[in-house]
C-alpha cells in the first residue's frame, strides 16, 4: 500500500498516513505542488517554521519505464517566494517508489539547535542528531553514509550552502556512481538547512516491487516508449553522443547564445566550450561521453568529464552550467568550468543561479570577464565558507545585482535566466516570465521548436505563436513532470505519434485505469493552477510576469532584437 | 561566388568544422548538403546568416550556412 510519510521537526515526531483519496491520482510535480498549496500558508517565510519540504517520485517512478527515475522536491521557495518544484535523477526516487512512499513530508523547524538527519526504510523513517557530518561538503557526505551504512543507501544532502541558508543552495541526490544529481532551482537547500536536516539516508531492502494492475499491458506500452525513445534523433543519438552542450554552437549560430552578462547574442569562443570540443576532450581523456542519471535511463545524456591526467573532475556537466560559466562570463576553458561544476555540487549550490550571477557579479566588477581561476576561487574562498561576500554571492543573480546596485540583472522573480536570449528566442521569454517558477526554461522548452525543429517551427526573431507554444509546453511539462519521466521524453513525443499514447497507457496499466489524452492534458492544465492560485496568494500579480527592464531598451546583436511583447499580450497566456 | 560552410555535430566526422568554397550561382543548401554526402533527411536544422531557412533557400555571395543534425538538450 502506498503511504505519505511525515516528520515534524518541531518536536522530532514521525507519522505514517495513508494516502488521501485526491492525491492518489497525483506523482511528482503534481502531487509536490498539490500539498504545498493545501497545506503552506502562500505568505509564510519560506525559511520559517510553516513552510513544508515535500518530495515525491513521480507516477511511473520504479516501474520498469524507461526514463521514469526522476524525483520532484517541492516547497515554497526562498529565492522566488513563489511555489517552487524542482526534478532530479539519482538513485532516491526508484528506492521510495519501491518502498511505497508516495510523499515524504517535512514540517517545522527544530526548537534545539542541533542538525539532524533522517533515515527512511521498510521500517518507516527515524530522525537522528548528527554531528560527524556538519559542515561537510556534498561528496564527503556521500563517502561517508556509505562507509556507515553501505554502498547502496540513497542519499538527498546539503551542502555548506544549504547549511547556511543561502537562497541559491539546492538539494544533493546521490547518483549510481555515488557522484551528484540536484534539485537546483529555487533554493530549496536552504529550505531543507532551516529544517535543520543534513541529509536524508534511504534503504530500500525487503522493499517489493511497484505493483503493475496489467503488466501484459505495460510490458506492450513500455516497450512502444522505448523504441519511440531510442528512434527520435534528439534522444537516440544526439544527446548520447554530445549531451545538452550540443547547443552551445547551435545557440551561438542562431544568436540567441547570452554573452557577457546578456550584452551580446554569440561568444567568439564558442567552439572551445562546445559540444563537440567537449566530446573529443572526454573522449581523448578516456571519460564518458554517455551516462545516465538513475537506472532504466536509456537516453544517457549524461558523462564523466576527466581531466589532462584522466583523473575524475565532474559528470552531469551541463549545457546550461557550460554556457553560464562560459559563454555568459566570457570564460574559454572547460577545464576550468569543469572544477567549478565539481565544486558548485560539493558546495550545494544551483549551477544556474549560480552562473547568472557571476555574469552579473563580473558586471559589478567584482571579478573581471573571463576570469575563471577567480570564479573557482570565490567558490572556495568565499561560498564555502559563507563569508560575508560568500552570503551575497550564494544570494543568486539578484541578491549580487542589488548589493553592487547593478541594473542589467537577468532574472524573473528573482530567479536567473538560464542559457536563451528572451530577445532572440522570444518563445522562451513568454516561458520566464509567466512560469509559475520564476525564469525556468525546462517548465516550457520552447527551444524545441523555436530553434530545434522539434515539433513544427515557430520563428523564434518573430512574436507569432509563441503564447500558444509557451502555453501548450507549459502545460505538457506540467503533465510530464508528474509522472517521474525525464523532460527529454518531449523530444520524441513532440515527433512520433506512438510516443505520447505509450506513456499514457504504462500509467494506465500500472494503475489499472482508462486516463485519455485529454485527462493528461487536464491534468496539466490543473497543476498550473494550482501553481498560480498559490503565487497569487502570496502577493504575486501579473505584474511579476514580466522580464527585466533592459531587455526591451537594449537590442541584442546579431539581430538587434528587442523584447517586444506588450503586457496584454503576455497576459494572454493565462488565458486557458 | 563564395559561401561559408559550417558543419556541426556528427556532420563534422570526416568532413570539416567550417570552410570558405566557391559555389555556382543559385546554389541552396540541399545542393551543398547533397555534394558533402549528407542525406537530405538527416538535416535538422538549416542557419542561413544565423537565420532559419529551409533546404531549398537560395543563397548569395557571402552567406554563411549552417547545418546541424536533428540534436537537442536543455
Amino acid at each position: 500500500m502506498e503511504k505519505i510519510i511525515r516528520v515534524n521537526m518541531a518536536d522530532l515526531s514521525t507519522r505514517i498516513e495513508a494516502v488521501p483519496a485526491g492525491w492518489a491520482g497525483l506523482g511528482g510535480r503534481g502531487l509536490t505542488s498539490t500539498i504545498v498549496a493545501a497545506e503552506v500558508p502562500p505568505t509564510c517565510h519560506p525559511l520559517g517554521p510553516s513552510n513544508k519540504l515535500v518530495f515525491a517520485p513521480g507516477l511511473l517512478t520504479g516501474t520498469p519505464a524507461a526514463n521514469s527515475g526522476r524525483l520532484s522536491a517541492g516547497a515554497k521557495s526562498p529565492l522566488t517566494g513563489t511555489i517552487k518544484e524542482s526534478n532530479a535523477g539519482g538513485t532516491a526516487a526508484q528506492m521510495l517508489a519501491r518502498l511505497g512512499i508516495k510523499a515524504l513530508i517535512i514540517e517545522g523547524i527544530p526548537k534545539a539547535d542541533a542538525w539532524y538527519s533522517l533515515h527512511v526504510s521498510m521500517d518507516g523513517v527515524t530522525v537522528q542528531e548528527e554531528t560527524e557530518l556538519v559542515g561537510k561538503g556534498n561528496f564527503a557526505v556521500i563517502e561517508a553514509l556509505e562507509a556507515r551504512l553501505g554502498k547502496k543507501t540513497g542519499i538527498l544532502t546539503i551542502g555548506p550552502a544549504g547549511e547556511l541558508k543561502m537562497t541559491a543552495a539546492n538539494i544533493s541526490v546521490k547518483d549510481p556512481d555515488s557522484k551528484i544529481r540536484s534539485h537546483g532551482r529555487g533554493g530549496l537547500g536552504a529550505v531543507m538547512g532551516s529544517k535543520k536536516i543534513k541529509f536524508i539516508s534511504i534503504n530500500d531492502e525487503g522493499a517489493p516491487k511497484v505493483p503493475i494492475a496489467d503488466p501484459e499491458k505495460f510490458r506492450t506500452a513500455s516497450r512502444a516508449f522505448a523504441k519511440a525513445l531510442l528512434d527520435h534523433p534528439v534522444s537516440g543519438e544526439g544527446l548520447p553522443t554530445y549531451g545538452t552542450n550540443v547547443l552551445v554552437n547551435i545557440l551561438h549560430e542562431a544568436g540567441g547564445l547570452p554573452t557577457k552578462n546578456f550584452t551580446a547574442g554569440q561568444f567568439d569562443s564558442h567552439d572551445k566550450i562546445s559540444g563537440e570540443t567537449l566530446h573529443e576532450t572526454i573522449v581523448a581523456r578516456g571519460g564518458k561521453h554517455k551516462h545516465g542519471c538513475h537506472a532504466g535511463c536509456i537516453i544517457q545524456c549524461s558523462q564523466v568529464y576527466h581531466d589532462k591526467e584522466g583523473k575524475y573532475v565532474t559528470s552531469g556537466f551541463e549545457y546550461e552550467t557550460i554556457w553560464g560559466l562560459g559563454a555568459d562570463c566570457c570564460v574559454d576553458n572547460l577545464d576550468d568550468i569543469a572544477r567549478a561544476d565539481n565544486l558548485m555540487d560539493d558546495i550545494g549550490i544551483d549551477s544556474i543561479e549560480t552562473a547568472v550571477m557571476f555574469g552579473v557579479a563580473m558586471e559589478a566588477g567584482i571579478l573581471p570577464f573571463g576570469d575563471g581561476k577567480g570564479i573557482i576561487r570565490l567558490l572556495e574562498e568565499e561560498i564555502a565558507k559563507g563569508t560575508a561576500l560568500g552570503r551575497i554571492l550564494g544570494g543568486g543573480a539578484g541578491s549580487v545585482g542589488k548589493a553592487y546596485g547593478v541594473t542589467r540583472v537577468p532574472v524573473v522573480k528573482n530567479q536567473g535566466i538560464p542559457a536563451y536570449d528572451p530577445r532572440s528566442v522570444k518563445g522562451i521569454g513568454i516561458t520566464y516570465a509567466t512560469s509559475t517558477m520564476g525564469a525556468d526554461h525546462t517548465a516550457g522548452y520552447t527551444i524545441a521548436t523555436n530553434i530545434l525543429n522539434v515539433g513544427g517551427f515557430v520563428d523564434p526573431l518573430k512574436k507569432d505563436g509563441q503564447v500558444e507554444l509557451s502555453r501548450n509546453l507549459q502545460i505538457a511539462t506540467a503533465a510530464v513532470d508528474s509522472t517521474g519521466m525525464c523532460i527529454f521524453v518531449a523530444f520524441p513525443a513532440l515527433d512520433i505519434p506512438e510516443c505520447l499514447p505509450a506513456l499514457i497507457d504504462m500509467i494506465n496499466a500500472r494503475f489499472g485505469i482508462s486516463l485519455t489524452g485529454d485527462d493528461v492534458t487536464n491534468l496539466g492544465k490543473h497543476i498550473l493552477k494550482v501553481e498560480r492560485q498559490f503565487n497569487i496568494e502570496a502577493g504575486f500579480t501579473k505584474e511579476h510576469d514580466r522580464l527585466p527592464e533592459f531587455f526591451k531598451s537594449e537590442p541584442v546583436a546579431p539581430h538587434n532584437a528587442v523584447w517586444d511583447f506588450t503586457d496584454a499580450e503576455i497576459d494572454e497566456f493565462w488565458n486557458f | 561566388m563564395e559561401i561559408t560552410v559550417k558543419l556541426f555535430a556528427m556532420f563534422r566526422v570526416g568532413r570539416f568544422a567550417a570552410g570558405t568554397y566557391k559555389y555556382r550561382e543559385g546554389i541552396t543548401p540541399a545542393d551543398i548538403a547533397g555534394e558533402l554526402k549528407i542525406p537530405e533527411r538527416e538535416v535538422g536544422i538549416v542557419l542561413v546568416n544565423s537565420r532559419h531557412a529551409k533546404l531549398d533557400h537560395r543563397l548569395f555571395e557571402g552567406d554563411t550556412l549552417s547545418l546541424f543534425p536533428l540534436v537537442g538538450g536543455g
